[in-house]
C-alpha cells in the first residue's frame, strides 16, 4: 500500500491515528513542530478521573506509532494544490505528494496574562494549571511549596466563556481539571484550605460527578460560586482575592498563598496556518470547521482532508483518542473508494 | 450627633481569613455529607416553615461556612423537624439528622 498519508501534529491524536493506520498496513507520515511527540498530554502529570499517569499514555502511544515516518522539529513551509493531490513542502526541505491529510494540530492554552485582573505575570503567587502540572511532574517551581501553602485558590473559566477574551466557548476540561488539581494539592498539603471559584461546574463525563462529590465530602474543598473580580498582592507577597459569593449575595475576600488559573483551550495558531494553506474554513468559534458538526466532525469540507482531536474544538483525552481511531478508519475507507 | 440623613454601615464583605471554622470542622467530622450540599434550594422550597419564618437549610449551611453562626442558629429555631427536606435532597443528605447535629454543636453556648 503505497498511498501517502500525512498527519500534521504529533500529539496523542496524531499518534493514535498513526498507530491504527500502521495496523491497517499503511505507512503514515507524522509532522511535528517540536522536538518530541505527545503534545500537551506529555506536559501533564495525571489524567482525570482515575489519576492515570499521563506519561504512561504518551509512552504507550509513542511505542505503538514508532513504525511511522516521523519528522520532528519540522513545520510546513507551504502547500501546493495539484490536480487531485497536495504537494507539501516541509521546513527541512523534503516535499511530499499526498492525497490524504489528517489534521491533528490540537489546541493552544489560553494566555492567562491577557486577563490582567487575575495578575498572571504580575504577581509571583499566581500560576496556571499548566504551571501546576509542571510542578507535579518536576517539583521545580519556587512559587509552589515554598510559600506555606495554608490557603490555595483555583479560578475556573479563565479565558473560557469570555466574550471579552474573544472565546465564547466552554473549554470543557477545566472544571474537572480544577477538581483534580485541588484534590492533588489537598493530598500533598492536607492542612491547606482549598477554594474553587466557579461560575457553573460542568461535570459531564464518566465519573466526573463522583470525583466532584469526593472533592467536597472527602477532601473538604470549598466551592464558591462567583467569578473572581480582582486579585491584588499584600505586603507579605500573598494574594488577596475578591469575588462575589453569589449564593450569599455578598462580596467575599480571602488571602491566599497560591492562586491557580484554569486557562482554557483556544484554537492553535498553527491550525489556522495549516487551514489557510489548504483553504479550509474556520468555524464561528475559531476552531476548524468540520463538514458537519453532528455527523461529520472528523471530516473537512474538502475531499481527502480529515480532522481528529482538539483542532475542531475542546476535547478530553478519551474523546480525542476515539476521534483519532475513527479518522484512521475513515482514511482507510477513503483509500479503498479511490481504487 | 448631626443627622445627615445617611449613616455609614459596616462593610458586608465576608472575609474568609477571619472565619473560624473550628465548629464547622467538628460538624464535618460527624456529618461528612454537609459538604455535599450544592445549594440547589430543594430543601428551602419544600420547607413548610420557610414560607412564614424565613427558615432555609440551604442558607443555614452556607452561613455556617461564612462565619454567620448567629443568623444560622436563629433561623434553625423555626425548624419543626418534619423531615420533608430529607425526602427531596438530591444529594441524599440526611438533613433532619444534620439539623440536629448543627443544633448540638452550635447552640451549646446558649444552654
Amino acid at each position: 500500500m503505497k498511498e501517502n498519508i500525512v498527519i500534521i501534529g504529533g500529539g496523542i491524536a496524531g499518534m493514535e491515528a498513526a498507530s491504527q493506520l500502521l495496523d491497517l498496513g499503511y505507512k503514515p507520515i507524522i509532522i511535528e513542530k517540536s522536538d518530541h511527540l505527545g503534545g500537551h498530554v506529555a506536559e501533564w502529570n495525571c489524567l482525570f478521573p482515575d489519576m492515570t499517569p499521563a506519561g504512561d499514555v504518551v509512552k504507550n502511544l509513542v511505542t505503538r506509532s514508532a513504525g511511522a515516518n516521523i519528522f520532528l522539529n519540522t513545520e510546513i513551509s507551504f502547500v501546493n494544490k495539484l490536480k487531485d493531490s497536495y504537494n507539501i513542502m516541509l521546513s527541512n526541505g523534503i516535499s511530499i505528494i499526498t492525497k490524504i491529510i489528517l489534521v491533528t494540530t490540537g489546541f493552544s492554552l489560553f494566555d492567562a496574562s491577557k486577563k490582567e485582573e487575575y495578575g498572571y505575570g504580575i504577581y509571583d503567587q499566581v500560576i496556571t494549571n499548566k504551571d501546576l502540572e509542571h510542578w507535579f511532574n518536576t517539583g521545580d517551581d519556587k512559587r509552589v511549596g515554598d510559600c506555606g501553602m495554608n490557603a490555595v485558590g483555583f479560578v475556573h473559566c479563565v479565558g473560557s466563556r469570555d466574550e471579552k477574551a474573544r472565546n465564547s466557548q466552554c473549554s470543557k476540561v477545566c472544571c474537572i481539571t480544577a477538581v483534580k488539581q485541588a484534590i492533588e494539592i489537598k493530598q500533598k498539603f492536607p492542612e491547606a484550605m482549598v477554594y474553587c471559584f466557579y461560575m457553573d461546574l460542568r461535570m459531564f463525563g464518566k465519573k466526573y460527578e463522583d470525583f466532584y462529590i469526593s472533592a467536597q465530602r472527602d477532601y473538604g474543598i470549598r466551592f464558591i460560586r462567583g467569578r473572581v473580580s480582582e486579585v491584588s498582592e499584600n505586603i507579605d507577597g500573598k494574594v488577596i482575592v475578591k469575588a462575589e459569593d453569589t449564593l450569599s449575595g455578598k462580596p467575599v475576600k480571602v488571602t491566599l498563598d497560591l492562586l491557580v488559573l484554569m486557562a482554557g483551550m483556544v484554537c492553535c495558531k498553527d491550525s489556522t496556518k495549516v487551514a489557510n494553506m489548504i483553504s479550509l474554513p474556520v468555524d464561528s468559534d475559531g476552531f476548524l470547521k468540520s463538514r458537519d458538526n453532528v455527523t461529520g466532525i472528523i471530516e473537512a469540507p474538502k475531499e481527502g482532508i480529515f480532522y481528529a482531536g482538539a483542532c475542531t474544538g475542546p476535547k478530553t483525552v478519551p474523546e480525542t483518542l476515539a476521534e483519532a481511531r475513527a479518522a484512521a478508519l475513515n482514511v482507510h475507507l477513503y483509500i479503498n473508494r479511490m481504487k | 450627633m448631626m443627622d445627615f440623613g445617611f449613616k455609614i454601615s459596616p462593610s458586608s464583605t465576608i472575609n474568609l481569613d477571619k472565619v473560624d471554622l473550628e465548629k464547622f470542622t467538628r460538624l464535618h467530622e460527624i456529618e461528612p455529607d454537609v459538604y455535599k450540599c450544592m445549594a440547589c434550594g430543594s430543601c428551602s422550597s419544600t420547607c413548610p416553615a420557610g414560607r412564614f419564618s424565613g427558615m432555609s437549610l440551604r442558607k443555614v449551611i452556607l452561613d455556617l461556612q461564612r462565619g454567620k453562626e448567629k443568623e444560622a442558629v436563629a433561623m434553625m429555631k423555626n425548624c419543626m423537624l418534619c423531615g420533608k427536606c430529607t425526602m427531596v435532597c438530591p444529594r441524599g443528605i440526611n438533613t433532619r439528622h444534620l439539623i440536629l447535629s448543627i443544633y448540638r454543636i452550635y447552640a451549646e453556648d446558649e444552654k
